[in-house]
């Protein structure tokens, strides 16, 4: 599982930087999109990888704290998640206006001259 | 007494988000009840910074537990010295810039008061939190509100300089997360006087995780702050930004310096066992070429906007460098050039847009232009003895302070600025260090005069273009409330001069407390929760 998520990580990445490197915006915002991804991956994969183990702990007692997962970085994950929601909208209504203003869909509002 | 404390350090958050988040409810036409009450809790927000201020003579370090759970699980919030110092910069220039912008900014565009408000509680958030996850909560409020900010009167070049802003700025907001989770992975926490203690004893094999995650994290900050070659976007974006809004976005440059001075420090000081200035040198590299890039920007720019952006980057360059160089003289004198330079070039900021209102748009790179090609600029003499108009007067005083501040020149607190540096420059002592810091320790004092040098040739440039050359300038109007913001800022930069012992005095407590940082730690670790008798 562990190479599953590695590889997985690592092709979300490349794909986005390479998007994100692109010169149109919307190639932009879906290389931040996949960016984002990567990284709530990453973090998931900081809490140690654990299959059928809950975060919370049960009623009664804390038990074996080896059969619970790490609920910290499910935390941290909600938080990017809903942070990066909101400034990947807010990019997409400034990339509408770019578009509105200089009638292009270049990350510089000009076509290249060549 | 405990309560006022815990209100003292948790209202400069909360008053701004509750001023913000009423704006959204008051229609967009009641400019001057919103004006009103953004007044109101800016100065508030500036009064409780000031009290907390003098809360940290009494008691160096104040730590409140949100939700009163013990340090390290819980979330806290932590005002010491340095804190203090950055809430009241950032109280004072968010109160000169919200005066001047109620001249006409404010209703240039939508939803400025509110964006204004969530732009300060994100600043004061990320200078008083204690843990590293609550630092991005902040630092991302700080950012979505700038990002507001930056298209505030959107025009076409705020458009463009925005997109580009957003999308590196969203890029660094990922490396951050990845630091931090980096971070997490190996210490199982994120508490940063926690860290402080778990660093010493990282297991020799993640030691490496350790500080690739602190190197990733420190690139975002790095970001932020400029540093060269991650500071191309800076310039661009602060030049087109409307007035008000780049005076302020000077305090958010210094968000980023502030966290690596306080992380650097409290994390890969001399206590941290075998990761001990850990990535120094790479800031001393980093912000050395930072100043070069500064200085050359500063001479190359055409238009005066451009001009301060790049004294930015010189300023985020010098602290980098002295950040880097791990010494506690250097530290007290680089808290002092970092107030200093701050209030300087936001007053520079809002002096250029009063300056250029009276001139015809490309008259600068006109004139450059001019000067390269050896256009004749002979004109017929003019009578002597013309009565300078006093708004003119005004601000061509108000030009050379700006001037004097950021080349420091004496008489000014540039000057006494860059002397205490210089001086604890010269005093680090060369027998206890390798060869590489003494070096670079002198590349830095050439570099720093060399920045100096210029600042006046690109200041005196830009001056004689401005007030001396055109003679048929039209003199710009301005208000009161856009002259007294540029005039206070600058007058505190007097005041610096004049105090500069005692206000010397304190940076060099709280460089000491920065650099010994066993007493921050102890107080956050040891702060006990309050039983069901105290809570009230």
């Amino acid at each position: 599982m562990e190479t599953i998520l590695a590889i997985s990580i690592g092709v979300l990445t490349a794909c986005g930087v390479w998007l994100l490197l692109r010169p149109r915006t919307f190639q932009v915002i879906v290389g931040l999109s996949l960016l984002s991804y990567a990284v709530n991956l990453f973090i998931f994969s900081m809490g140690r990888l654990m299959v059928g183990a809950p975060p919370v702990l049960e009623p009664g007692g804390a038990g074996d704290l080896t059969h619970y997962a790490d609920p910290l970085p499910q935390a941290l994950i909600l938080t990017a998640i809903v942070i990066g929601f909101a400034t990947t909208a807010l990019f997409l209504v400034v990339l509408l206006a770019a578009r509105g203003l200089t009638r292009t869909d270049h990350v510089d509002g000009r076509e290249p001259t060549s | 007494m405990s309560g006022t404390r815990t209100m003292l350090i948790v209202a400069p958050i909360l008053i701004p988000l509750i001023a913000g988040a009423i704006f959204l409810f008051l229609g967009e036409r009641r400019h001057v009840l919103k004006s009103a009450i953004n007044i109101a809790s800016t100065a508030t927000v500036l009064a409780l910074a000031i009290a907390l201020m003098h809360l940290t003579a009494e008691r160096p370090v104040t730590v409140t537990l949100i939700g009163n759970w013990q340090a390290p699980f819980g979330i806290v919030l932590v005002a010491d010295r340095l804190s203090a110092l950055m809430l009241v910069l950032t109280g004072i220039l968010a109160f000169a810039t919200l005066t001047f912008s109620l001249a006409r900014w404010h209703s240039a565009g939508a939803h400025f008061h509110s964006l204004f408000q969530f732009l300060l509680m994100g600043l004061n958030g990320a200078f008083l939190t204690g843990d590293v996850f609550n630092l991005f909560v902040f630092f991302e409020v700080m950012l979505a509100a700038s990002y507001g900010l930056v298209l505030h009167a959107s025009n076409r070049a705020r458009v463009g300089a925005g997109l580009h802003y957003i999308a590196v700025n969203l890029a660094a907001s990922l490396l951050f997360l990845i630091g931090v989770s980096l971070i997490y992975g190996v210490t199982g926490t994120l508490n940063m006087a926690d860290l402080a203690l778990r660093v010493p004893a990282v297991a020799a094999g993640d030691r490496m995780l350790l500080e690739a995650g602190a190197a990733i994290l420190g690139v975002a900050f790095l970001v932020k702050a400029g540093m060269w070659p991650l500071s191309f976007w800076l310039p661009n974006t602060y030049s087109v930004a409307a007035a008000p809004v780049a005076a302020f976005f000077v305090i958010m440059s210094k968000v980023g310096i502030y966290i690596v001075l306080r992380l650097s420090l409290l994390t890969f000081g001399e206590q941290a066992g075998a990761s001990a200035q850990f990535g120094d040198s790479w800031l001393m590299i980093g912000g050395m070429m930072t100043i070069v890039f500064g200085s050359i920007g500063v001479l190359a720019s055409q238009d005066l906007a451009r001009l301060a952006s790049f004294n930015v980057l010189i300023s985020s360059g010098t602290m980098l460098a002295a950040i880097g160089l791990g010494d506690v003289n250097v530290t007290e004198a680089a808290l002092y050039y970092l107030v200093n330079s701050t209030l300087a070039i936001a007053a520079f900021f809002l002096l250029i847009e009063l300056i250029e209102r009276g001139r015809a748009p490309g008259a600068d790179v006109l004139a450059v232009t001019m000067e390269a090609y050896g256009e004749d600029l002979d004109e017929p003499e003019e009578e002597v003895g013309v009565v300078i108009p006093v708004t003119m007067a005004v601000l061509g005083i108000g030009f050379i302070c700006c001037a004097l501040l950021l080349s420091g020149q004496p008489p000014l607190s540039g000057f006494v600025a860059k002397f205490v540096l210089l001086a604890a420059l010269f005093q680090i002592p060369g027998s206890q260090v390798g060869g590489f810091t003494v070096a670079s320790t002198w590349a830095l004092i050439a570099l720093l005069l060399i920045s100096g040098l210029a600042g006046v040739v690109a200041m005196a440039r830009a001056g004689i273009r401005t007030f001396w050359l055109p003679l048929d300038n039209a003199i710009p109007r301005v208000r009161v409330i856009e002259m007294a913001p540029i005039v206070v800022l600058l007058a505190l930069c007097i005041g610096l001069t004049v105090q500069a012992g005692p206000v010397l005095h304190f940076m060099r407590d709280t460089a000491q407390s920065l650099h010994v940082p066993q007493d921050y730690v102890r107080s956050v670790i040891s702060t006990p929760r309050l039983t069901a008798g105290e809570r009230r």
